[in-house]
């Protein structure tokens, strides 16, 4: 299976617009999740659970648990925003709804399809991300304007989480199954990212797989900016996200067309 | 007259399985083009290649003058597709679907507004508008369906079993539009399941059976060629009747409980036909493109 670069031009950003106008009749209620969730969070551990942990001490210096928590809040939103669009809604676009039969039968091809996918699923995980920002950002848990670097960083984080997602639309049979990759994969990441803890407070032989994880780096990051320390240098997360990225894009166009062109 | 579609040695396989093995047939400009088949014949795959979705595993595809594998997307720009499932976006309103639909072919902003609106008058849709797609009934849907695939106003119109579903008002409504179309000059490929459709809307047609074409034509010749000018049903033929046409090699099916007659003009048997075996129950009928249909494709099931 090979990828035409000729089938990828800017007719893709007509099917970001599908779902844009889809989106529009159900922003309102999308956005009570981000609004609500860092409010949950932060009570949670802010009122509950820091009282009995105390400061946190991450890249040498000691902040409260709750700031600490607060930049991977939003990559983890980021994450599953992003994760979320790719796998079950998009599965159900191209399943149950045939809306990718329809648009095919048009000038688009299937590449352009699945890159709207996931540029439109790394657009509404940063929409989400910038939600939770401002409502961290009155909570006074980021530092502006430093933290104003989590919005293209929460496109770049999201393009690599909507692309893993589409590659598991692209072999997953059914609907069902997505539970594997959300329990083998995102719920793993998203406790041990270094989201909870600090990553140097794991044993020496688990950190290496903690560091492979996607959302370490992007956790790492948004930490790096909203809270201004961190503890892997930035141009490896960045690297790493960025090769993550690439790899993805192509597997989850692969696995598309296979899936889909017979 | 150039031909709209060209199709040499189409050969498609998935797996082992060959499912179109190897057709050819030429659509000229401005016709109305049926590609009948029982279920499993190919027509679906057909048309999945047609439009550029599958690619042929070998022969050659040429519409408008140009190959489909490698101009792909200047042949769609000028084609309309109907799907046989309902591929409207549930999530998008009446206007919507149109709206967003235009845009996959880049028409401008005015330019989609103006065909939408003619396009809703057109179908009969005008009164549902705003409304959602899954409120809309079975030939609503399906006249909305046809309506998205001509927004781009298509030289070629590609209709896969338009009216499969259909209660025989909408299905008599869906023909009314597509005669209309007819008219303007515009070349459409259907495939049906229905022989009356076919028989009613198509100039030419071809018949495909097992991935392979069984016969091509018109359907009044087809009709003369393979079913004769008037059909005889009996019902319960006896011995006696069986020896007759035999005996006078009259073309026939015999189908145990009912024997069929195809009588060509100039054959005198019709009025002993009728004063010695017609003790139970005859039809005389016209032969129609069912008859054709099932001469050449036979009666046994297909799933």
């Amino acid at each position: 299976m090979t990828i035409d670069a000729g089938a990828i031009s800017w007719r893709f950003f007509r099917v970001w617009k599908r779902n844009l106008v889809t989106y529009q009749r159900i922003w309102k209620v999308n956005f009570i999740t981000p609004l609500l969730e860092p409010l949950f969070y932060v009570t949670a551990f802010g009122l509950g659970f820091a009282g009995l942990i105390g400061d946190v001490v991450y890249g040498g210096t000691h902040m409260s648990y709750v700031r600490y928590i607060a930049p991977a809040l939003l990559a983890a939103a980021v994450m599953n925003n992003a994760f979320f669009e790719t796998t079950y809604t998009s599965f159900v676009r191209m399943y149950y709804q045939n809306t990718f039969d329809g648009i095919l039968a048009t000038p688009i091809s299937l590449e352009e399809v699945i890159v709207a996918e996931i540029v439109w699923a790394a657009t509404k995980a940063t929409g989400a991300a910038v939600v939770m920002l401002t409502v961290l950002g009155l909570f006074g848990l980021v530092t502006f304007p430093g933290a104003l670097m989590v919005v293209p960083l929460a496109f770049f984080g999201g393009l690599a989480f909507a692309s893993v997602g589409m590659f598991f639309t692209g072999i997953i049979p059914t609907i069902d199954m997505f539970n594997l990759p959300v329990f083998l994969f995102i719920t793993p990441m998203f406790l041990f990212s270094g989201t909870f803890f600090p990553v140097s407070n794991l044993p020496a032989w688990a950190r290496p797989l903690a560091l492979a994880f996607p959302l370490h780096h992007l956790v790492e990051l948004f930490r790096r900016f909203c809270v201004g320390t961190h503890e892997t240098a930035t141009w490896i997360s960045l690297t790493y996200l960025a090769v993550f990225l690439v790899a993805f894009v192509l597997l989850a166009l692969m696995s598309m067309k296979r899936r889909l062109i017979q | 007259m150039p031909d709209i579609i060209k199709v040499t040695n189409l050969v498609k396989r998935f797996n082992g399985f060959t499912a179109v093995d190897g057709i050819s047939f030429s659509m000229p400009k401005g016709n109305f083009y049926g590609l009948l088949g029982p279920n499993g014949a190919g027509k679906t795959t057909t048309i999945r290649m047609l439009y550029g979705f599958s690619p042929p595993t070998e022969g050659e595809l040429r519409i408008f003058g140009m190959d489909i594998a490698t101009e792909w997307r200047k042949i769609k720009t000028k084609m309309g597709i109907c799907h046989q499932e309902n591929t409207l976006d549930p999530d998008l309103t009446v206007e919507q679907n149109l709206h967003i639909y235009a845009g996959y072919f880049a028409v401008p902003g005015k330019k989609a507004r103006e065909r939408t609106d003619e396009l809703l008058a057109f179908f009969a849709l005008d009164h549902r508008r705003h409304a959602k797609v899954r409120e809309l009934s079975g030939g609503m849907a399906r006249r909305l369906i046809l309506a998205r695939a001509l927004i781009n106003q298509p030289d070629l119109l590609i209709l896969d079993e338009p009216t499969t579903g259909l209660d025989p008002q909408s299905r008599h409504q869906v023909w009314e539009k597509l005669e209309e179309l007819k008219k303007t000059g515009l070349s459409v490929l259907i495939t049906t399941h229905y022989m009356e459709e076919a028989e009613r809307l198509c100039d030419r047609l071809v018949i495909i059976d097992h991935g392979r074409i069984v016969v091509e034509g018109d359907p009044k010749t087809l009709k003369c060629e393979h079913a004769g000018d008037r059909i005889v049903e009996i019902v319960g033929p006896d011995p006696e009747l069986r020896s007759f046409v035999s005996e006078r090699r009259i073309e026939n099916d015999d189908l145990g409980t009912r024997m069929l007659l195809y009588l060509r003009d100039g054959n005198e048997v019709e009025d002993t036909i009728r004063e010695r075996f017609c003790m139970d129950r005859c039809v005389y009928r016209g032969s129609t493109l069912e008859d054709v249909f099932l001469r050449l494709t036979g009666r046994e099931l297909r799933e």
